[in-house]
């Protein structure tokens, strides 16, 4: 269970970002999370609540996209989906497959913010 | 109040990557083979460790380790019994080991006086497979005691190992260990990986490993 690391590394990520947005209020952050990355989702989103506490992050929600295990397979030349962890072939023509292409992601993708408008 | 999207497109370990990258690029330099252990608790890593250390120092090779856990020493002293220079890292509650530890406990050491470096992390299925910690190799160990379909429960951490350590062979037997499904599960999950079948007790398999070791070593990059 090391989720509220995960989250504790993007709050001090975001407010690095902040930084340049002075004032500015975080309304979303968006992940793109590999389904091979050891990490569940509902976790994150329990341990969201409270690392933003206190933080300019406080009240944001954050959005999870997960990727699928795309491996490439030699025998077909291709990228293919692996659709179950439970067995690393290609689902076109069952050869083992081992050369992983994606699914090992663990990213912020973007966050959305509210921005002070500037006093002229 | 305007609204805007920033992208970021940043690695949440951002940090611990490029640690580990930096400690990846130390330990080429310096020529030193360095291999990420990891198991559940109870698998035998510190036994392999230990018996691994013994044989690696009677064939004059230079090898240390770096213990995890989160709290005593005792592992640490374990090793130590082998003569090879070994220091415990406890983590205090966290969960894996992550590549800042490895820094701040390498303080000290003249890495090009090494051949072989073994990190023992914590054991732990889940946590270690997400933090690089430098390490060339992964090692992932399952003992006969765990269950042949670990490999298929824990697809994680198996599908990012470069090697697989089955021990506690000794005791296959009584254990009704199946063999051949705990091969083909760890080839289902990481299709092609070597798989050592070892016993630190009796020395089963260890001529294999101690080979795989010396051939890794030499190899460049």
């Amino acid at each position: 269970m090391h989720e509220l690391s995960i989250v504790s590394s993007i709050v001090d990520s975001v407010t690095q970002t902040l930084e340049a947005y002075p004032g500015a209020r975080v309304k979303e952050v968006r992940l793109r999370i590999g389904a091979l990355a050891s990490v569940v989702e509902d976790s994150l989103q329990f341990c969201y609540g409270i690392a933003t506490d206190g933080t300019p992050l406080e009240g944001s929600k954050l959005v999870v996209k997960i990727l699928p295990v795309t491996m490439h397979c030699d025998s077909c030349a291709s990228d293919v989906e692996i659709a179950s962890l439970q067995s690393f072939r290609c689902p076109r023509c069952d050869a083992p497959v081992s050369d992983l292409r994606q699914g090992r992601e663990l990213e912020i993708e973007s966050i959305e913010i509210d921005e002070v408008e500037e006093k002229v | 109040m305007t609204t805007r999207i920033v992208e970021l497109r940043q690695g949440i370990l951002k940090k611990n990557d490029e640690l580990a990258r930096g400690l990846r690029g130390r330990f080429q330099s310096a020529g030193v083979l360095v291999l990420n252990l990891v198991s559940s608790p109870g698998t035998g890593k510190t036994a392999f460790l230990e018996r691994t250390l013994r044989e690696l120092r009677a064939g004059g090779a230079r090898a240390a380790a770096l213990v995890g856990d989160l709290e005593t020493d005792n592992d640490a002293r374990r090793l130590a019994a082998s003569g090879a220079p070994v220091r415990q890292i406890n983590t205090h509650g966290i969960c894996h080991l992550e590549a800042e530890m490895i820094g701040k406990h390498l303080e000290g050491w003249d890495l090009a006086d090494l051949d072989y470096l073994f990190i023992e992390n914590v054991g732990n299925l889940v946590c270690p497979s997400s933090y690089d910690l430098g390490e060339k190799i992964r090692v992932a160990l399952l003992s006969v005691t765990e269950g042949e379909d670990k490999p298929l429960k824990y697809p994680t951490l198996f599908n990012s190992a470069d090697a697989a350590i089955l021990t506690k062979i000794d005791i296959a037997e009584p254990c009704g260990f199946d063999r051949t499904t705990a091969l083909k599960n760890i080839n289902e999950i990481r299709p092609g990986i070597r798989i050592f079948e070892t016993s630190a007790k009796t020395g089963a398999g260890m001529s294999d490993w101690l080979a795989y070791l010396a051939d890794e070593k030499s190899r460049k990059s």
